[in-house]
């Protein structure tokens, strides 16, 4: 499970995150809503491990291991995956050489055989058609030319091949129309289960309607203002966040 | 500069130890002993190039300049290894043709150029010094000649600065490759060595009407070498000279090509590479001459450059009043992987014709840090997530290279680059 204790981060040496504390049991899919600028990306990139983010105190365990000082690609191998917002272009990388180079990347890390590309290839036509995407998306250069949508729906495809056992979705049903996001939904769906947690980063409540989370919490100012159970999230969407962060001050 | 300086003449650098070794070998060197000396004439005149050239301002032959060079032990007992030879193979230890280790092209005839000196027009001594001293001490080379309308396939140029003699060798190979009418080939140059040496290599192409070459560069000489290249194509109407260079060796190292597309349709493809580290220098100018109207150039340059290496592109198109139509591309980019690499980049358009597409465009950069964040987050490890990305920057060009057993020996060398710089 993740747990977070205390967490504080800057960047620039302006403080975003302001002490966070949560827990997220393994297995569970929780929601963490706020209003613009609360801190909700800096806490998946501090937890991704991005550089530019100072984390200036606390810690983040996943399954008691520190994450906060791994790098990156060590935290991929533990199982962290991170849903980017925008997920970044890649030109002159093909997606499947770059999917079977993260894969086995992980799976050596791991101390686990790594698949050729026969085997690789089997394995991720299986899952472009369990998730209804075409067989070309393998074929393109990673995220070069592709919609919005498109780009969320390779995200949904890197997490359906590299199977983490933590998946942080950063604002991902941003952009998307209501066809994407159900199928961003249902890959995300598709992936829960006892050994899988998901951290859903939204600012509306819509996307919970298609990943309905067993917690949601509140994040403002840099801080969890509020939790509580999926009915939280009709609150906010009713209440707005002014009016909740203004109570929890 | 001051205008002083300017005005004052060059002094001819670097001369006096070659024309020495020519007046010692003269009597032995094959072919017209009246054009090697008015070559010799024209190298005692201006010497090296030096950086008071205009063509030369980036790059410095004072190094070369400062050596004293020999010409090559006659060493039948070179220990060389090269992979097997997939087809047609020519080999040259230190510039002389090694007919042992050699396997002759069916389609293609080939004769040494020691066995039928001559010197061409297309390659002229007085407009270059370069060429001045490969006409003055050329020894030997390819003369490859594929008929009217045959595919001659792959042929296999290597070129092996052998090293290991007291004093650093030079040698300067004299190649002429002619393509007849609707003829092909793909030529592969792959050129290697060992410790100090000078090659300098002159080579004309003669591509008649709807021939076409592929000639594929893999410059991969000794780091500690000096490897100044200096081509000639005359490409005739529906012509194609498909050019590709990868510089990857050599200490310093210069690669010029000058194009010139005489008949209606042509094309000229002059795409490169440099991938550089540590101290190297590499500098890489073409010429294009657009003499007649619907023809094409197109130019990728890419650049990867590491340590204090430095890289140099300098492209020249020149479009005469007849070349209407003309369509001119030039692009030239380079990836910095260290603040103490520099690359210098001089584009230059010079067009005489009104009805001409002519477009040049150059970029430096970093490798992306959000690119590489996104590999690692998916488990890639830094090192792999940049050599990933070096070779998604430099695909745009090798994706130009059709050939592949000629592709496969660029990816093969790259490796092998890659593998040495993680070491």
């Amino acid at each position: 499970m993740l747990r977070i204790e205390n967490l504080t981060a800057s960047i620039a040496d302006k403080p975003i995150l302001k002490g966070i504390d949560l827990e997220v049991p393994q297995g569970e899919v929780h929601a963490i809503m706020g209003p613009n600028g609360s801190g909700k990306s800096t806490l998946s990139y501090v937890l991704a491990g991005r550089e530019d983010y100072e984390v200036t105190g606390g810690s983040a365990t996943f399954d008691g291991r520190e994450l906060l000082g791994m790098e990156p690609e060590e935290r991929a191998a533990l199982g962290v995956f991170l849903a980017f917002q925008y997920p970044v272009e890649l030109p002159g990388v093909g997606n499947a050489n770059f999917l079977r180079t993260a894969l086995n990347a992980q799976r050596r890390a791991r101390g686990e055989a790594e698949l050729d590309a026969v085997q690789f290839l089997k394995m991720a036509r299986a899952e472009l058609k369990r998730l209804a995407m075409p067989d070309d998306m393998l074929k393109r250069n990673v995220n070069v030319g592709f919609s919005g949508g498109e780009k969320k729906r390779n995200e949904v495809l890197q997490m359906a091949i590299l199977r983490p056992r933590l998946a942080i979705l950063d604002e991902t049903d941003s952009g998307l129309d209501i066809d994407a996001l159900k199928i961003v939904a249902e890959g995300v769906n598709a992936l829960r289960g006892p050994d899988f947690s998901a951290l859903v980063i939204t600012h509306y409540q819509r996307l919970l309607e298609h990943i309905v989370p067993d917690r949601v919490h509140v994040l403002a100012g840099g801080r969890i203002v509020r939790s509580g159970g999926p009915e939280l999230a009709h609150e906010l969407e009713a209440r707005g966040y002014a009016d909740m962060a203004a109570e929890a001050a | 500069m001051n205008d002083i300086a300017q005005a004052r003449a060059p002094a001819a650098i670097g001369a006096e130890g070659f024309l020495a070794r020519y007046a010692g070998l003269r009597a032995r060197l094959p072919g017209d002993e009246t054009r090697r000396d008015a070559a010799a004439e024209s190298f005692r005149a201006r010497g090296l190039p030096t950086r008071r050239d205009e063509a030369w301002k980036y790059t410095d032959l004072r190094p070369v300049a400062a050596l004293a060079f020999h010409e090559p032990l006659l060493a039948t007992d070179t220990d060389f290894k090269l992979p097997p030879a997939p087809g047609a193979r020519l080999v040259f230890v230190d510039g002389r043709f090694r007919e042992d280790a050699s396997r002759l092209p069916d389609g293609a005839a080939f004769t040494p150029f020691a066995r039928a000196p001559r010197f061409d027009a297309l390659a002229r001594p007085e407009a270059h010094p370069l060429v001045a001293l490969n006409t003055m001490l050329a020894e030997d080379g390819a003369v490859l000649t594929v008929p009217d309308g045959v595919d001659a396939g792959l042929v296999e140029l290597v070129s092996i600065g052998a090293g290991g003699t007291r004093h650093p060798a030079a040698f300067h190979p004299r190649h002429a490759i002619r393509l007849g009418r609707g003829a092909q080939m793909t030529l592969l140059e792959t050129l290697i060595g060992e410790g100090v040496y000078l090659h300098n290599p002159v080579m004309s192409v003669m591509v008649a009407e709807g021939a076409a070459l592929a000639h594929v560069r893999l410059q991969n000489e000794s780091q500690a070498a000096f490897h100044l290249a200096t081509v000639y194509a005359g490409i005739a109407e529906g012509g194609t000279y498909d050019g590709f260079t990868l510089n990857l060796g050599a200490r310093l190292c210069r690669t010029e090509i000058h194009t010139r597309l005489h008949g209606p349709g042509g094309a000229a493809h002059l795409n490169a590479a440099q991938v550089l580290r540590g101290v190297q220098h590499g500098d890489v100018t073409t010429v294009v001459a657009h003499d007649a109207p619907n023809c094409a150039s197109r130019q990728t340059v890419k650049n990867v450059l590491d340590g204090r290496a430095r890289g140099v592109f300098q492209g020249r198109i020149e479009v005469a009043q007849a070349a209407q139509k003309t369509d001119g591309y030039q692009m030239n980019q380079a990836l910095l992987l260290s603040p103490d690499a520099e690359v210098d980049s001089k584009p230059e358009l010079r067009i005489f014709a009104d009805d001409v597409k002519c477009s040049h465009g150059a970029t430096v950069g970093a490798l992306d840090p959000d690119q590489l964040f996104y590999l690692r987050t998916r488990g890639v490890p830094e090192i792999e997530a940049r050599a990933m990305l070096v070779r998604a920057f430099l695909d745009e060009a090798l994706t130009l290279v059709s050939h592949p057993a000629a592709r496969a020996a660029l990816d093969g060398a790259l490796s092998a680059w890659w593998e040495q710089e993680t070491a």
